[in-house]
């Protein structure tokens, strides 16, 4: 190797190192869910040409996330399930979740020959996907359903195969309607099946509901929505049927603001107000209470005020439904709680 | 053949004296060159040896929470965190036997024909477009099983053999379209451009003498066939075994045929699942500890099913050309 080249080498890094010194403290790293990723993405977007900060996020996955955090590769991460007690014990120091947006998970079905809107009550759901109800004319089908007839037709439940957020938001809800699921199956990203098949992803549910006649299968709002798909209401806590929308989801959130205030990661899900549509769960930001470098902390404190403030008007051009007033609250005290090196970060706010 | 002869019978200054004039140094360049191969081979080999260590040391606390229960239990609830590997064991074995199954009559018939019988043109515009085949990407296979072959099966084939075959269990149950056989065609239609390929290729190898000689005899063209194939068998059961190998891990197209479900059934048209499909499916978002290691143990164990399929490969092809041997020598 000629010097000239060796000199010309140390001059690259040189500038290299130059380059990348005060950029770290403006370029923010995440990784996470898939589930909100379209409008992360929008958000860094919108950020960067605002702030100049840059922000690079890998959905790679809730789970994947959790370890990113866990590690500490990365500024913050994002989960669509809240971690368990036993979960943040195995955190090295406090993690805080910021709910960033709701999504709400409807439920789609092919009933050829049937006009009109299925309505579905909590024991429907959880019966068809138990495997106890197991043809659409069943009884307790049409006494849901007065005044429709219903086809002699097999129920073919359909479900992700994946794990997923979408798997989770479902089977916590069937856990909070249904003890048996609670005591059988229980709620997680994925889960035991006792009937149904499974397909890959949003597109893959849909697909299978799509093609096979007698099928139902959930999906999250956004898919279903962009691919009108025939969705069921589905019977709230106040015995009102709704039909999955974002203001419905919103007015889920909003019912649980009081849950939400005294523990951020609680279940949103079969809330009782009657406009609230109950299949629905937050997504989270995950980021340690305590922060290392000062410069970054400080620039992570300011994207997450401005996506839980200005932000949110994004959220719905993009269906995801966005926060109530109320756990915009939450999430601003939660923000006060940040601190580097033990000092607060937002206290002039 | 007769200068490949010389040079082989000859010493090293006739080779040189054939116009490949070396430099003095020659060894020291052979060393060098023996060197740098040699550690290539190795870089191949501890690549595998790594894969394998980290694999092992990932699946660890799954070893340890299970032991062999592990390979024996169907039961798979990540919500109560107990794994077991059976389903997914079972799912990928029958679909890639089905898969060979379906391919090896329509590989090895194929080659035989485009080898043999075909013009020499034709032959080769052929095997061109079924190389082309093999270059698809699996999720396009996928797509295909899933909007083209699933309706066709669920509202043709599979009532058909339900009420024609429906005595057996293999054939009983729901037609949903999507399933293990379903993943079986699909696979089939995957692995059979290598095989088709690799048959052909080995068939053009043969000396043209053998079948010249079987027609002497009196052969028929079929029985002159014959001949051929049984010549060529060590080769054509390494095609299969390199479609075999390809069908056991693939992912992306079997899963999204296959139903996705730890359910065993006899049962052909019922949903079930492979080991690469299941990591597939919740590697990213397996939130627990023992969940990701029980994952991947399961790639340990496809890791182990594929060394066994390759050394009973290794194991036959031997045993066809021991036998081949054996007869030269005695004729």
């Amino acid at each position: 190797m000629n010097t000239r080249l060796i000199r010309r080498m140390i001059g690259a890094a040189a500038l290299v190192a130059l380059a990348a010194a005060p950029a770290s403290a403006q370029n923010l790293t995440g990784a996470g869910a898939t589930f909100p990723y379209p409008l992360y993405s929008k958000w860094f977007d919108v950020y960067h040409e605002k702030t100049g900060i840059q922000i690079n996020y890998q959905s790679i996955g809730s789970g994947g996330g959790i370890q990113q955090v866990k590690a500490g590769t990365v500024d913050f991460g994002a989960s669509d399930a809240a971690l368990s007690n036993d979960r943040l014990k195995e955190m090295p120091r406090r993690v805080l979740h910021f709910p960033t947006v709701a999504g709400a998970v409807a439920m789609a079905y092919n009933l050829q020959g049937f006009t009109g809107t299925l309505k579905l009550t909590p024991d429907l759901i959880s019966g068809i996907y138990m495997g106890t109800i197991t043809v659409w004319n069943d009884p307790k089908i049409a006494a849901a359903n007065p005044g429709v007839t219903m086809p002699p037709a097999p129920i073919l439940p359909i479900h992700r195969s994946d794990g997923s957020g979408t798997t989770n938001i479902f089977t916590t809800y069937l856990s909070l309607v249904s003890s048996k699921w609670k005591e059988l199956v229980g709620a997680n990203t994925a889960v035991s099946w006792p009937a149904g098949i499974g397909g890959k992803g949003n597109e893959g549910v849909a697909g299978l509901v799509r093609q096979s006649p007698g099928a139902i299968g959930y999906v999250e709002l956004a898919y279903a929505k962009q691919n009108q798909l025939p969705v069921a209401l589905v019977q709230n806590k106040a015995g009102k049927f709704v039909e999955p929308s974002l203001a419905s989801t919103t007015a889920a959130v909003a019912a649980a603001a009081d849950a939400l205030t005294k523990d951020v990661r609680a279940p949103i899900a079969n809330a009782a107000a009657p406009e609230a549509y109950p299949i629905c769960g937050l997504t989270y930001l995950l980021v340690y209470q305590d922060q290392k470098d000062p410069a970054r902390a400080r620039a992570l404190a300011n994207f997450i005020d401005w996506a839980i403030h200005d932000g949110q008007a994004l959220a719905e051009s993009l269906d995801y439904a966005r926060l109530p007033e109320s756990v915009v609250k939450v999430n601003e005290a939660s923000l006060k709680k940040l601190t580097a090196g033990g000092k607060p970060l937002m206290a002039a706010k | 053949m007769t200068g490949s002869i010389t040079v082989a019978a000859s010493s090293p200054e006739a080779a040189r004296s054939l116009g490949r004039p070396r430099p003095r140094s020659a060894p020291w360049a052979d060393l060098a060159c023996h060197g740098l191969l040699a550690s290539l081979a190795a870089l191949v080999l501890a690549v595998a040896i790594l894969i394998l260590f980290e694999t092992a040391r990932g699946a660890a606390p799954s070893i340890s929470a299970f032991g062999f229960r592990f390979l024996g239990s169907t039961e798979w609830d990540p919500v109560a965190d107990r794994y077991g590997a059976l389903p997914y064991l079972y799912g990928t074995i029958v679909s890639s036997a089905l898969a060979l199954t379906l391919a090896l009559p329509l590989g090895i018939g194929t080659a035989v024909f485009l080898a043999e019988l075909a013009p020499p043109r034709l032959g080769e515009a052929v095997a061109f477009l079924v190389e082309l085949l093999a270059a698809i990407p699996s999720i396009v296979y996928g797509i295909w099983g899933v909007f083209v072959l699933a309706p066709w099966l669920r509202s043709a084939l599979e009532p058909w053999l339900v009420a024609h075959l429906g005595l057996l269990p293999l054939f009983r149950g729901f037609p949903f379209g999507i399933g293990m056989l379903n993943a079986g065609i699909v696979l089939a239609v995957m692995v059979s451009p290598t095989i088709i390929s690799l048959s052909r290729q080995i068939l053009l190898a043969l000396p043209g003498s053998l079948r010249e000689a079987a027609l002497a005899m009196g052969a028929t063209r079929a029985e002159a066939i014959g001949v051929m194939l049984d010549a060529a068998r060590p080769g054509l059961l390494g095609a299969s075994i390199l479609g075999l190998g390809r069908a056991l891990g693939e992912t992306m197209a079997v899963t999204m045929v296959i139903g996705n479900t730890n359910r065993i059934s006899a049962s052909l048209l019922a949903p079930g699942a492979t080991m690469a499909s299941v990591i597939a499916n919740e590697f990213t978002e397996a939130t627990g500890k023992l969940y990701l290691s029980a994952l991947t143990e399961i790639a340990l164990v496809l890791f182990a099913l594929t060394v066994i399929v390759n050394a009973l490969a290794r194991l036959l092809v031997r045993g066809a050309t021991g036998a081949r041997r054996d007869i030269a020598g005695a004729a």
